[in-house]
């Protein structure tokens, strides 16, 4: 079984983000790089399909020279191979444009499978993992907490809106990890020396034939017009009561005649 | 030339998720802007007797894609579906609820299309006579500004956030018909909640509770959020002390929630938390901690002991029911 999981660099989840003088992009300094959370789940579970079954984990990701440093963690975890594909053309990339850089990297792999993390912690766009699939022509399952192959079949459960729906399909195929579906591994010290000696190669986008126009910035078909923060809060009250009960008829009362929402 | 707007209204059972009547009414709302008509569409199995209730959240035309190879949901089959509609109707926008099935839709729609797309959206406009979508990212620490290029242009919009209006129009049905092509992911198996409670993340009011719970006994949250209609949520810690199953977590690795009523319990309001749900648009906390960072985010807070001011608040709605 030949596994390649799609992984992405992203800002730590406790950042504190803030938007950058050309109001387009966030400051990258000071910021805590991180293997996406859900991506973390994609690489233990590749990891316990190959303990199983035998087979090759690739991890395959698009993003600036820092983000060797996420597929060495993933790679220290028990991943054999890397490849970033790293050029400055695909800078402001949007998901489509993402999804073809990946997809073309892909087409010079074997793979009888591809997982990624449901969405990444960054742009929250859902996106890449089926646009992949869509543009390899393969079949895809989105949310899973739970999976198993079988003679050429995969069977996922696919987490839903208050429920869970298990979907069959055949290899090769892409599905996505939703938090549930395992514990990620730590990488041991082990781990972490071998990984230094393990194959991670570089790639621009033109060694995978793809023409600089359709990606970056300049292919991008959804365009960051503006970026804002959120609208501040305006500071609360604080019920001050002598007891419990006394506190909750205050609030209900609140709720009801200035909140209006119960 | 491309004109007017598609809804894709999603049903399970023969029945439309709430979700549907918020992606038609904002359909409708985009639709008057540019001047032009709303078009929604629905696709499963024996669901034609439930597409007139469309009409009244303002679709002028309701496509009914009608098949057994629809029955369950299949991103090809759907994604096949859909596409070959909109080439047939060229509509200008295509609008579909961000639910997970519509999340996973949209991303292979706007990849066959070769378009882009905005997902999971909080406000759409028209300027120009083009889409232009707010998005939160980050989980809601930051929102974009998108503008879509090319025909049609795809948003998908986040449950509970725009509004459901109810306008009556013709809601003319039309058949349409259904080539759902190769279908290599097939439903094998399904297991859906059936006790009744509104989902998380389509609920008005959530009721979370965090590490302070102290334990797996939320009865307290519970019965709160029952006596409300409400969902039960839960703070990562929470979740990651067992007390709660993983579906129930709100926050950035977890479920953005945007209801009209969030009571965080025993919850310190961790960053990653509260980009989960400060888009909620009132937001009470109980904690004990009167330094605890969740009640700078809320609009009304109480210190003190959950185990003892929640059962009040319930006592206390109780009294008002009554």
């Amino acid at each position: 079984m030949n596994i390649v999981v799609l992984l992405k660099q992203v800002p730590d989840t406790e950042t504190q983000i803030q938007i950058a003088s050309d109001g387009l992009s966030i400051k990258t300094e000071d910021i805590k790089w991180v293997v996406n959370p859900y991506d973390e789940f994609a690489v233990e579970e590749a990891l316990q399909i190959k303990e199983k079954l035998g087979g090759t984990v690739t991890i395959l990701t698009m993003g600036p020279k820092r983000a060797v440093e996420s597929i060495r963690t993933a790679l220290a975890m028990g991943a054999d191979r890397g490849v970033l594909i790293d050029d400055p053309a695909t800078e402001g990339s949007d998901a489509l444009g993402t999804a073809k850089v990946l997809a073309a990297a892909l087409k010079g792999m074997e793979y009888d499978l591809i997982i990624a993390g449901q969405r990444a912690v960054d742009d929250d766009g859902y996106q890449v993992p089926a646009s992949v699939a869509e543009l390899l022509d393969i079949p895809h399952v989105p949310f899973v907490i739970k999976e198993e192959i079988t003679d050429g079949k995969i069977r996922c459960d696919c987490t839903i809106e208050g429920g869970v729906l298990t979907m069959e399909t055949s290899l090769p195929a892409l599905f996505t990890t939703q938090k549930g579906i395992n514990e990620p591994r730590y990488a041991s010290l082990p781990g972490i020396m071998k990984a230094k000696k393990k194959p991670l190669d570089t790639k621009t986008i033109s060694e995978l034939g793809i023409d600089p126009s359709e990606v970056g910035t300049a292919g991008a078909k959804a365009k960051v017009v503006s970026m804002k923060l959120p609208p501040e809060r305006k500071p609360g009250k604080i019920i001050e009561a002598d007891s419990a009960a006394a506190a909750a008829a205050e609030l209900v009362k609140l709720l009801r005649n200035e909140a209006k929402v119960i | 030339m491309a004109e007017g707007v598609f809804a894709v209204a999603e049903q399970r059972d023969g029945k439309f998720r709430k979700i549907s009547f918020e992606t038609v009414s904002e359909g409708r709302r985009l639709a008057d802007a540019l001047g032009e008509d709303l078009t929604a569409v629905i696709l499963g199995q024996g669901i034609e007797g439930i597409a007139p209730e469309l009409g009244k959240y303002g679709a002028d035309r309701i496509l009914v894609a009608d098949d057994p190879a629809l029955a369950d949901y299949s991103s090809e089959g759907y994604t096949k579906v859909l596409a070959d509609l909109i080439g047939e109707k060229e509509p200008k926008i295509v609008l579909i609820g961000a639910t997970a099935i519509g999340k996973d839709l949209s991303a292979r729609l706007a990849a066959r299309l070769g378009v882009g797309l905005a997902m999971d959206c909080t406000e759409l406009k028209i300027e120009n006579g083009k889409l232009v979508a707010t998005r939160p990212i980050y989980a809601g620490k930051i929102y974009i500004e998108v503008e879509l290029e090319g025909t049609p242009q795809i948003a998908s919009n986040r449950s509970n956030v725009m509004e459901i209006t109810e306008v009556q129009k013709d809601g003319v049905i039309e058949k349409v018909s259904v080539d759902a092509g190769q279908i290599r992911t097939v439903v094998v198996d399904k297991r859906i909640d059936t006790s009744g409670r509104v989902e998380l993340t389509e609920a008005d009011v959530v009721v979370s509770g965090g590490r302070g719970m102290g334990g797996p006994d939320f009865s307290v949250l519970e019965e709160l959020a029952d006596l409300l209609g409400g969902a039960v949520g839960a703070s990562r810690a929470a979740v990651d002390a067992g007390y709660r199953p993983q579906s129930d977590q709100v926050g950035q690795t977890g479920k953005v929630v945007s209801p009209n009523l969030y009571i965080a319990c025993g919850i310190s309001g961790a960053i990653q938390h509260l980009a989960g749900m400060s888009s909620s648009k009132y937001i009470v906390a109980i904690n004990k901690d009167p330094e605890a960072p969740i009640f700078s985010k809320a609009d009304y807070g109480i210190v003190g002991d959950l185990f003892e001011v929640v059962p009040a608040i319930t006592a206390e709605i109780k009294k008002l029911k009554a």
